[in-house]
């Protein structure tokens, strides 16, 4: 046996009680459909129904919208803007308490690895709401005026790849400026919303700030072009972030998309090249390359090509794929059936189109969702690899001789959300970074993120902030 | 000794479009009839097509890379160098805008004023929009992050009506303070002060490209400007409801930043056409 093999350390799910059916959350209640229709969420890792979730129609949203309206105007608007923090901060601390319970959960229900739910997901989400309760009183000084108002109810409608992250970057500076909220989680990924529902009772969250119906893209539609919705904030694709803004055009409706990427990630011939190479694998593998900041077009300066792509395959051939409960797994499982799909066309894509395929040899487990981590080098930039969002763990390799090069490539493309800059050169980084157009660079790191640190995209990966000053102000109207 | 004869014929000008630095006639060959606040004869300006608002673009991208990289202190310098050359041209503006808005000489004179004064305070804001916007993010890690707004790119234009010059040069001013670059579509019934502004942005040591000005039918290039995939964000303050909504629509395709202001004096004219970017680095030995 290899001295270095690991045993399995499964997180115990008994801290987690699921109910047979959930219901969807509308003025503080839960409350049976009117659709009278419910569909079942399953563990990607197995393939076993977890539950049966409320299919949420129009009549549903209509009841969501009115309850929001109605705790806007009654309540949530007239609270001592100190107040409605000390909810937040309620918020915050008791989701630091049922943490492990909400990483269990998340994992279950989307099949990220644990060791990603509980070290990132939820603490981010706590920090999130911690970190916004401080803003609420404090909005004069937020520079956009010294009365700022709110929206009134924001219809937010989140993604499957950070359920709960997501719900807290735009649950968190919604009431925090004193908006009310219809949310909708996305349909494979809805029980960590449901048990954020539970979270605000426990808060004694005011009835109707917070409301969360669940569904499909249909319910989110229903969502944007209700009358009653006074701003839109999306994360999800680029193509539905468009029909978003088509469907909102004419109205008063304002909105936040954050949508998808196609980041570069930037190996300059100086770089730390094994601080380089946990680099990429961050950025591309991490939960399993669903990140829409994802650093999923590698660029390396061509002299170092060889060694890069001969570490970083050694480095991916010790990455653990499997359970995502288990706290040694690196990769747990893709997210669905459809987005497994999805991955395996482009990469038989990539194949097609004459780039080099190479997958870590890792066992795939016979039930559920799974997709090796995998490269392509000799990618050339009109490659569907290069161009469209996978949205999965393969990255695809480019080459480029100088920075001017880099540059040029890592903007060719309507994305513009992050990119990635490594090199040991100061003026080289900044240099760089000052060039590439895209909202978040990181420089000698991936994939950091903070509720202090602004994140969004240019060009097609959307419209406005999320985390700091700048995320915050997209809730708030200016004064003169 | 100067001798002019009594029956003197005044010279007139042609207004034509500002593209590149140079002033072209439309592509087209086709001018509109402008008329005076009385129905005279005042000027036949071009009326700009697809082609020419394609050309601007053109010239707007390629201006973008320097326009950009120069320094806010040059920038502003520029600005404030129109300001001069504006309250230099001031009689001609005055006598066009009394021309073609009727207003009486007090009112014409104000607002030229207030436009000279206009692009002084927008010239100001070139060295310090970023210190008002940006930031130092106290990021819970061993990281420094630091965000900053960068200019969007090319940003086209729907200039307001009246007070038209006033109008026209908050939104320019404000859009290329911070290095974007502009095709303004100046408002239908009053193309020649914009023209003549032109001419002074022609003489400011504004590098060519970095305002692109057409004139002629909002109707007509809106929804070539809406779908037109590289115009990064539009400037829609002069266009109809109707007209806005279809540009929505269309402007969908690119996600472009579609904005529309009700104040020429505000920083939000900077702030609306540029973008936060937020930098990564660690911090250790």
């Amino acid at each position: 046996m290899n001295p270095f093999e690991y045993s399995p350390a499964l997180e115990s799910t008994a801290i987690v009680e699921i109910a047979e059916r959930y219901n969807l959350f509308i003025d503080g209640k839960f409350v049976t459909p009117k659709s009278g229709k419910y569909f079942p969420t399953i563990n990607p890792a197995n393939e076993k129904v977890l539950a049966k979730i409320a299919d949420a129609n129009a009549t549903d949203v209509d009841l969501a919208v009115g309850a929001a309206r109605a705790a806007y105007s009654k309540v949530w608007s007239k609270m001592p803007a100190a107040e409605r923090g000390k909810y937040l901060f309620r918020i915050a601390r008791i989701l630091q308490e049922r943490a492990r319970e909400f990483a269990v959960l998340e994992t279950l229900d989307n099949g990220k690895p644990i060791r990603e739910s509980r070290d990132t997901d939820i603490p981010l989400a706590a920090a999130h709401f911690f970190y916004h309760a401080g803003w609420a009183d404090k909005l004069q000084y937020a520079g956009v005026g010294i009365q700022p108002r709110p929206y009134g109810v924001v219809g937010q409608i989140i993604p499957w790849n950070f359920p709960m992250l997501m719900l807290a970057w735009k649950v968190a500076p919604a009431l925090a400026t004193g908006n009310t909220v219809v949310l909708k989680p996305a349909e494979t990924t809805s029980l960590t919303a449901l048990l954020f529902a539970e979270v605000c009772q426990q808060a004694e969250l005011p009835n109707g700030v917070v409301n969360i119906v669940t569904g499909a893209g249909v319910t989110g539609a229903d969502i944007v072009n209700h009358p009653g919705i006074d701003k839109i904030a999306f994360t999800g694709s680029t193509e539905v972030g468009k029909l978003i803004a088509t469907s909102i055009a004419g109205t008063k409706k304002s909105a936040t998309l954050e949508l998808g990427g196609k980041a570069a990630n930037i190996i300059f011939e100086d770089a730390a090249i094994d601080e380089a190479v946990e680099g990429i694998v961050n950025g591309i593998f991490f939960n399993q390359g669903h990140v829409c900041c994802a650093g999923s077009r590698l660029l390396i300066q061509e002299n170092i090509h060889d060694e890069v792509i001969e570490k970083l395959k050694v480095r991916m051939a010790h990455i653990r794929l499997g359970n995502p409960l288990d706290k040694n797994t690196d990769i747990g499982a893709i997210n669905s059936a459809a987005q497994l799909a999805k991955i395996r066309e482009l990469v038989t894509a990539g194949g097609a189109e004459g780039a080099e395929q190479w997958s870590a040899p890792c066992e795939i487990p016979g039930e559920g969702f799974w997709f090796a981590p995998t490269i392509f080098t000799g990618v050339s930039q009109t490659h569907r690899i290069a161009r469209e969002e996978i949205f999965g763990p393969v990255l695809s390799v480019l080459t480029f001789r100088t920075p001017q090069e880099a540059v040029e490539k890592a903007n060719n493309t309507p994305y513009g959300l992050s990119a990635g800059v490594w090199s040991e050169k100061g003026s080289k980084i900044l240099w760089t970074a000052s060039r590439l157009r895209a909202g978040v660079i990181w420089a000698n790191t991936f994939n950091k993120f903070d509720p202090a640190s602004p994140f969004g995209g240019y060009k097609e990966s959307g419209w406005g902030r999320e985390g700091g000053r700048h995320g915050l102000t997209a809730y708030l109207k200016a004064s003169n | 000794m100067i001798a002019v004869p009594a029956n003197r014929i005044d010279v007139l000008k042609t207004y034509k479009l500002f593209i590149g630095g140079a002033f072209p006639r439309s592509e087209s060959g086709r001018v509109y009839s402008i008329k005076d606040s009385k129905g005279n004869h005042l000027a036949n300006p071009s009326l700009a097509s697809r082609k020419d608002l394609r050309d601007a673009v053109v010239a707007a991208r390629g201006a973008f890379a320097g326009w950009s990289a120069a320094t806010a202190y040059n920038r502003g310098q520029i600005l404030y160098r129109m300001a001069e050359l504006l309250e230099g041209r001031s009689a001609q503006l005055v006598a066009e805008l009394m021309a073609l808005e009727g207003s009486t000489k007090k009112l014409a004179t104000d607002q030229v004023k207030e436009s000279v004064d206009l692009l002084v305070w927008y010239a100001g804001w070139s060295d310090k929009i970023s210190t008002i916007a940006g930031s130092t993010n106290p990021v819970s890690g061993p990281y420094y992050n630091f965000s900053t707004p960068e200019p969007i790119g090319v940003v086209a234009i729907f200039a307001d009506a009246k007070p038209s010059l006033l109008n026209f040069v908050g939104a320019v001013a404000g859009v290329c303070v911070s290095g974007n670059t502009a095709v303004v579509i100046a408002a239908e019934p009053f193309p020649l002060p914009a023209i003549t502004f032109a001419e002074i942005m022609a003489t400011s040591d504004l590098p060519a490209g970095v305002i692109n000005v057409l004139t002629g039918s909002s109707s007509e290039l809106a929804p070539w400007t809406a779908s037109h995939m590289d115009i990064d964000a539009i400037d829609a303050s002069g266009l109809t409801p109707k007209q806005l909504k279809e540009a929505q629509i269309a402007g969908a395709a690119n996600l472009k930043r579609i904005r529309v202001h009700t104040d020429a004096k505000t920083p939000e004219r900077i702030l609306n056409y540029m973008e936060t970017k937020t930098v990564w680095h660690p911090i250790g030995i």
